[in-house]
């Protein structure tokens, strides 16, 4: 974004490589490599991540292919085990390692779907509400109000009813679910940066509202939103998994983590492993988002630099 | 107006909406409240000259700075800049010759530039606003001249803002300001939060900048010694209209309106510390509800009967105007007594 007023001359980049700063991305590695917890996360993010690409390779078994002889095994390392269901296998006998690769694929794309339709449309609307303030904002506002005061599972399932079930309409009213906190958490940004003299110097230059919206204020914006999206990952992924649970979100035999979680409750005294697993792996890619979203903000905010 | 007025500031009221909401009010029974910052200001301005404004905070100087800047839209009178009209602008591209000739330099040096922009892009952007030059090798060059005319290094255009301290990034405002090749810089407090051996430093960079660019300031400040050393003409400010104005010299050497005669008793004479100087009592009034007559005839040593109904009109001391009655009717003593018990003064008189 800023590269292309800054290309440096080769001459000069050559007579003097050591005054050179480093490029953006190196010096945003290099801060960001110094919080070790956000490594460990995106580490995490990128197994996680690996896993959902390569599913049909890494998985042993079919998700969805039951093994009538094999029902509710125990993982390997307990008695009655099998090296061929390492974690075991559910109720009607899918493997359950081969579930949790598959369901990777699917609790990961609902996640940053329904973060990057809300996050998008969120940023798009609080800009507008904190630029332009007057009626505007007062509209937007008290709109993004009255979504706030309905229990958030409740309007998701009156969205998903008129939509009819399924998984992308779930993920839309996900989405439309959680666009007040980015509206407000955009508002109260912009509305921040607007009265620094540096938004008064565009305007005094002459720069055009869209280019002092996008170019000059959202950056400054960015360290909010950037948590707020790493965290709402992580409540997406539990949202639709609560859908998928009131059999409104990911339709059986989908292997989605959520849905796998909530057809195991009335096991859950018989065979922990059933609940477990699934609830591990929901933990654990929730805190490397997290972890990740905490290392970004720190990196990316030049403020906590040095 | 004469030929070499650059810009011209005729009737000049800005004020400002501080209701509380409509159900507020009404729950409340407050009616509407406005708060006056600017009232009436005339000033003009000659090409290549500094004009200083200078007052207490809140007395409308920064209001001012604003309206000719273009941020602020006047609530009446009129601002021209080179013969034109600023408020007739309808569309931005109409306004765009004239945000190319005036520039701002601003109070805060680390607010005033974008915090995630390089020094480079920052200075290059009213240049691509304004499409004066092409993004490649002759920008680069452009803004590598800019920063030695500022005296910083070419090389600090890839470093941040935050790389910078308050009078490096005070250059880097200056040199934004220069990018377009403006006629008229309007300076907000330029050196007010800077170490005094840095305003030094920026201020004989503008100095030397107005020298050889010809440049026209509007300078703000409430600081009298960075006024006596730039300003060519002076305005005293307060609370939103211009009590005196005329020639720096004469309004610094011999003032004649009461508040302007106190302002400079304020300012510390190292070689006579102990010579006997007037004080100035009380609180500037709010400008919600500034008093009726001459603002300032409620901490006026001088004041009487008419000042407290009647508007003071400008009249004539030699090279500057004052708004005094007391001027006006030669009433004023050679030297002001003190307010022993001010009229409406709730801060302390000490």
């Amino acid at each position: 974004m800023t590269t292309e007023v800054l290309q440096t001359p080769p001459i000069a980049a050559g007579t003097t490589p050591a005054a050179a700063p480093p490029s953006d991305l190196a010096a945003f590695w290099h801060d960001f490599r110094r919080n070790t917890g956000a490594v460990i996360g995106l580490a995490i993010i990128v197994v996680v991540t690996g896993l959902a690409v390569f599913a049909p390779l890494i998985a042993p078994h079919h998700p969805d292919r039951t093994d009538s002889t094999a029902f509710l095994r125990p993982p390997v390392w307990q008695d009655g085990g099998s090296w061929s269901h390492l974690l075991g296998t559910d109720a009607i006998g899918r493997d359950l390692l081969s579930r949790l690769i598959w369901g990777a694929q699917l609790s990961l794309s609902i996640g940053v779907a329904v973060v990057v339709l809300s996050l998008v449309s969120g940023v798009l609307i609080g800009m507008a509400a904190g630029y332009f303030r007057g009626w505007i904002e007062t509209a937007i506002m008290r709109a993004m109000d009255v979504i706030l005061t309905l229990p958030s599972l409740l309007l998701a399932i009156v969205i998903v009813a008129i939509l009819g079930p399924g998984l992308a309409n779930a993920m839309i009213a996900v989405a439309l679910v959680t666009l007040p906190h980015y509206v407000r958490l955009t508002r109260a940004a912009v509305i921040g940066e607007l009265s620094k003299d540096y938004v008064t110097a565009a305007r005094v230059g002459g720069s055009s509202n869209l280019r002092i919206m996008f170019k000059e204020v959202l950056p400054n914006c960015a360290a909010p939103l950037i948590v707020q999206a790493s965290l709402g990952v992580s409540a997406a992924i539990l949202d639709a998994a609560a859908l998928g649970f009131l059999g409104l979100g990911a339709q059986p035999p989908a292997s989605e983590w959520g849905t796998m979680l909530a057809d195991a409750r009335e096991f859950v005294l018989r065979a922990w492993w059933v609940v477990t697993f699934p609830g591990l792996m929901i933990l654990i890619t929730v805190l490397a988002f997290n972890l990740v979203g905490d290392g970004l903000r720190d990196a990316l905010d030049p403020k906590l630099k040095r | 107006m004469t030929p070499d007025t650059i810009l011209s500031v005729d009737g000049l009221t800005v004020r400002f909406d501080a209701s509380q909401p409509l159900l507020t009010r009404l729950v409340t029974r407050t009616g509407r409240r406005t708060v006056h910052a600017v009232e009436l200001v005339d000033l003009q301005i000659a090409r290549g000259s500094t004009f200083a404004l200078v007052g207490e905070s809140g007395c409308g100087k920064s209001t001012i700075a604003r309206t000719i800047a273009g941020v602020q839209r006047p609530t009446g009178g009129g601002v021209s800049f080179m013969g034109v009209d600023i408020a007739a602008f309808r569309t931005r591209r109409a306004s765009m010759r004239y945000r190319r000739d005036l520039q701002m330099i601003f109070q805060d040096p680390y607010a005033s530039l974008n915090p995630r922009w390089r020094v480079g892009r920052i200075i290059a952007e009213p240049i691509v606003t304004h499409g004066l030059l092409k993004r490649g090798r002759e920008l680069d060059l452009r803004i590598e001249e800019l920063l030695s005319t500022v005296g910083l290094s070419p090389s600090d255009a890839r470093k941040f803002p935050h790389q910078f301290s308050g009078g490096q990034r005070q250059r880097i405002s200056i040199a934004r300001a220069l990018a377009s090749n403006p006629a008229f810089i309007v300076c907000d407090e330029p050196t007010s939060a800077l170490d005094v051996s840095v305003q030094a430093q920026i201020l004989n960079l503008m100095r030397k900048l107005q020298q050889e660019l010809g440049l026209t300031y509007l300078l703000i400040s409430h600081n009298l010694a960075v006024v006596a050393h730039m300003a060519d003409s002076l305005g005293v400010m307060y609370l939103g209209r211009i009590v005196e104005q005329g020639d720096a010299g004469q309004l610094l050497d011999d003032p004649q309106h009461p508040y302007t005669r106190l302002l400079l008793d304020t300012v510390p004479d190292p070689h006579a510390p102990n010579r006997s100087r007037t004080r100035l009592a009380g609180e500037v009034p709010s400008p919600l509800s500034p008093p009726t007559g001459c603002a300032f005839h409620p901490r006026c040593p001088v004041a009487n009967e008419r000042c407290s109904h009647e508007i003071p009109r400008p009249v004539r001391v030699r090279k500057a105007w004052v708004s005094c009655h007391a001027v006006e009717e030669a009433r004023l003593p050679p030297s002001l007594p003190n307010m022993l018990d001010p009229l409406n003064n709730t801060g302390d008189a000490a």
